[in-house]
């Protein structure tokens, strides 16, 4: 018990930590470097909680997808980051209202208020039964196999509806032909053995 | 518990077969190339023709997919008309496609696939897949309004109804939160089981979010904005499409939402269907007036006409929907057979959509003028054309429910439509003709032919359609 208590400050502590130094630090590329900690210790206090599925999908999209890619991003193109961190001063009053009201709306949720539910939300089940993994499954691909499957759907559409709109046929292309290739035959080729030191020139005369 | 069979996969036979022939027509299409569009239209068309025929032909009702889809007469209904409307749109893109040089492959399977996320809209029983049957039909929809995105017009046309969808895609589900949050479930069987007469603020203010989403996706005064510029802009057969199929889908899934999971709530929401009825029904009439391209005043149209059909819904009782369901199948079959005129306005090659250009066209091409002509009465609700029976049953249903006023306020905006469809057919008959249009294509004749048939003689098969649109309407208030 106490190494569980003692594990979740540390990691707390280092993911608070490493937030603020994502939006504090001056350089962009460290930014996106403690933000790849932040979701590591992030990870690790779902692991905690018993939401082990949950961790690690955080470190295989988030670091593994996102957090690259946010890299590529700041190393690739060329943002002028001081530029954007201008009127920070201005922008301040604002953030903090938002900031404030999105508190009072956890301290709302937290003491459970106001929140009269007409209909009993379906049970969880419970955590020594099931493992994460499976319970999970079941809601995607039994209980919610439909909205699976017309998001995938809707994917495609997407999909569809990028190419549609920006691929455009290019013209005068050398296109690599496999028909062409497979079906050329020993007559349209010449294979020699190349002696050492003599070069295809010399093998031939 | 959790067998396969218990998905009552029988229960979506159109749509699995949608989505499959979607699939290998997008396999057949990648293959075949652009130049062979025309095999991979028919073969859409003909799978909805086939969805339909699956639709008609299984009268099961029940819930499938562990209760998130529905299928009862309610949702066949809808969805023969939004498959048809769309099989109608798809044949009439398919000579301006080739005219015009946008002849592509993915237009037909986009629109196919816009569909699908109809009928999967219609079917919803459930929060979420509302909104997954919603996404998947808006996204295509988005796409198709840009598919000529060498032009400013198509591509301008394509981003505002992005942008703007988006939002309203967020208020939907802002709405969806809150109702959620207030009571525990997404299910509009389980809500419709657990709600009754008081409903809390949270519950209402979603309600009236999930209101405000569904109004925009049926362009209802006042998240119309949109419309006027995505009409114009979109490619013609386009606009056909979007002022027929996704309405149809749109309004039949506002009517399922707030008379299934919230029909004891009425008193709440129907505060808000009134409004936005009676201000879509001034604005249509109002702003069309105004209007010299055709497809601004169409846009102008599909507004007011969502505003007497949703007349049928603020009334909140069974004959309402019933009357929104003979609406919607005449509106759909009306607005048809206009953009098949409209796109049949093209002289020497080029496409003109300016109302003064058909001036004189009772001289040109008599026939095309008198279809028109019809099309106008009808919109106008000049009795014996099927327009007029489409606002009367409306218009009854509102003042059985006492809202005599509303109906007394549609009433008096048709009078002032009229003004603007009469005007064209003024401009037909008796100003000095212009040139004359081009020769109209056959597939364009064959479908002026059949909406101006149904348009004409359409009430004689009144009765049973009535039955029909009645026994649907009934599912919703089934207890």
């Amino acid at each position: 018990m106490i190494v569980e208590t003692i594990a979740f400050y540390v990691f707390a502590a280092v993911a608070v930590l490493s937030a603020l130094l994502v939006v504090g630090n001056r350089n962009p590329v460290y930014s996106v470097l403690f933000l790849i900690l932040t979701f590591f210790n992030v990870a690790a206090l779902f692991v905690l909680i018993g939401a082990e599925f949950l961790a690690m999908m955080l470190v295989v999209v988030y670091v593994g997808a996102v957090a690259v890619l946010f890299l590529f991003v700041v190393m690739m193109l060329d943002i002028n980051f001081v530029e954007l961190r201008q009127g920070f001063v201005r922008y301040l009053p604002v953030g903090a209202v938002v900031g404030v009201i999105l508190a009072a709306e956890l301290i709302f949720v937290m003491t459970g208020t106001g929140l009269g539910t007409a209909a009993p939300s379906a049970p969880t089940p419970a955590i020594d039964q099931v493992t994460n993994t499976e319970a999970l499954g079941n809601i995607m691909y039994t209980q919610y196999f439909y909205l699976f499957q017309v998001a995938g759907l809707v994917l495609l559409v997407a999909m569809m509806g990028a190419i549609v709109l920006t691929h455009r046929e290019r013209i005068g292309v050398r296109r690599q032909r496999i028909g062409d290739q497979v079906l050329r035959d020993r007559s349209s080729v010449e294979l020699t053995k190349v002696k050492t030191g003599q070069g295809a020139s010399g093998g031939v005369k | 518990m959790n067998s396969f069979i218990d998905l009552n996969l029988g229960l979506a036979r159109p749509e699995i077969f949608l989505a499959i022939a979607a699939l290998a027509l997008l396999v057949i299409g990648v293959s075949l190339g652009d130049r062979h569009t025309r095999i991979v239209a028919w073969a859409s068309v003909a799978s909805l023709v086939v969805a339909i025929v699956l639709a008609i032909t299984d009268s099961a009702d029940g819930l499938a997919f562990h209760g998130l889809f529905v299928a009862d007469d309610f949702a066949r209904f809808a969805k023969v008309l939004s498959f048809g409307a769309a099989a109608l749109a798809i044949i009439m893109s398919l000579d301006y496609a080739e005219r015009e040089g946008m002849a592509r492959f993915e237009l037909p399977l986009l629109m196919l696939l816009a569909s699908l996320g109809m009928a999967l809209m219609i079917s919803a029983n459930d929060l979420i897949s509302l909104y997954v049957g919603l996404e998947l039909q808006s996204l295509a929809l988005y796409v198709v309004a840009a598919i000529r995105r060498d032009t400013v017009k198509s591509t301008e046309a394509g981003l505002k109804y992005f942008v703007l969808g988006a939002l309203s895609s967020g208020m939907l589900l802002y709405g969806s939160s809150l109702i959620y949050g207030f009571t525990g479930s997404t299910s509009f069987s389980v809500l419709a089981a657990s709600l009754s007469g008081e409903a809390s603020l949270g519950l209402i203010v979603g309600i009236a979010f999930l209101c405000a989403g569904l109004a925009f996706k049926v362009s209802a005064v006042p998240f119309h904005m949109w419309t006027p510029d995505v009409y114009e802009g979109a490619p013609t057969p386009i606009t056909a499409f979007f002022a027929a199929a996704p309405k149809v889908a749109a309004i039949t899934l506002f009517a399922r939402v707030l008379v299934g999971p919230f029909g004891d709530l009425v008193a709440q929401w129907q505060q808000i269907i009134i409004f936005i009825s009676v201000a879509s029904m001034i604005l249509g009439a109002v702003a069309a007036i105004g209007q010299k391209n055709i497809k601004r005043l169409m846009a102008y149209s599909s507004i007011g006409n969502v505003g007497y059909a949703l007349v049928g819904l603020a009334s909140g009782t069974q004959e309402g929907v019933s009357g929104l369901l003979i609406y919607m199948s005449i509106y759909v079959v009306m607005t048809i057979g206009a953009f098949a005129v409209i796109l049949a306005m093209r002289r020497r090659g080029e496409a003109v959509e300016q109302i003064s250009d058909l001036a004189g066209l009772s001289r040109t091409q008599p026939g095309l003028a008198a279809a028109l002509a019809i099309f106008m009465f009808s919109m106008a609700g000049i009795p014996p054309f099927a327009g007029f029976f489409g606002k009367w049953f409306v218009f009854l249903a509102a003042i059985q429910a006492g809202l005599n006023v509303v109906a007394v306020i549609g009433v008096l905006a048709s009078v002032v439509s009229a003004f603007y469809y009469i005007r064209i057919i003024k401009v037909m008959f008796f100003d000095e003709p212009a040139e004359a249009f081009d020769r109209v294509t056959p597939t364009l004749r064959l479908v002026l032919i059949g909406t101006v048939f149904v348009i004409s003689f359409g009430f004689i098969a009144g009765a049973p359609f009535f039955d029909l649109s009645d026994s649907a309407a009934s599912v919703l208030f089934a207890e």
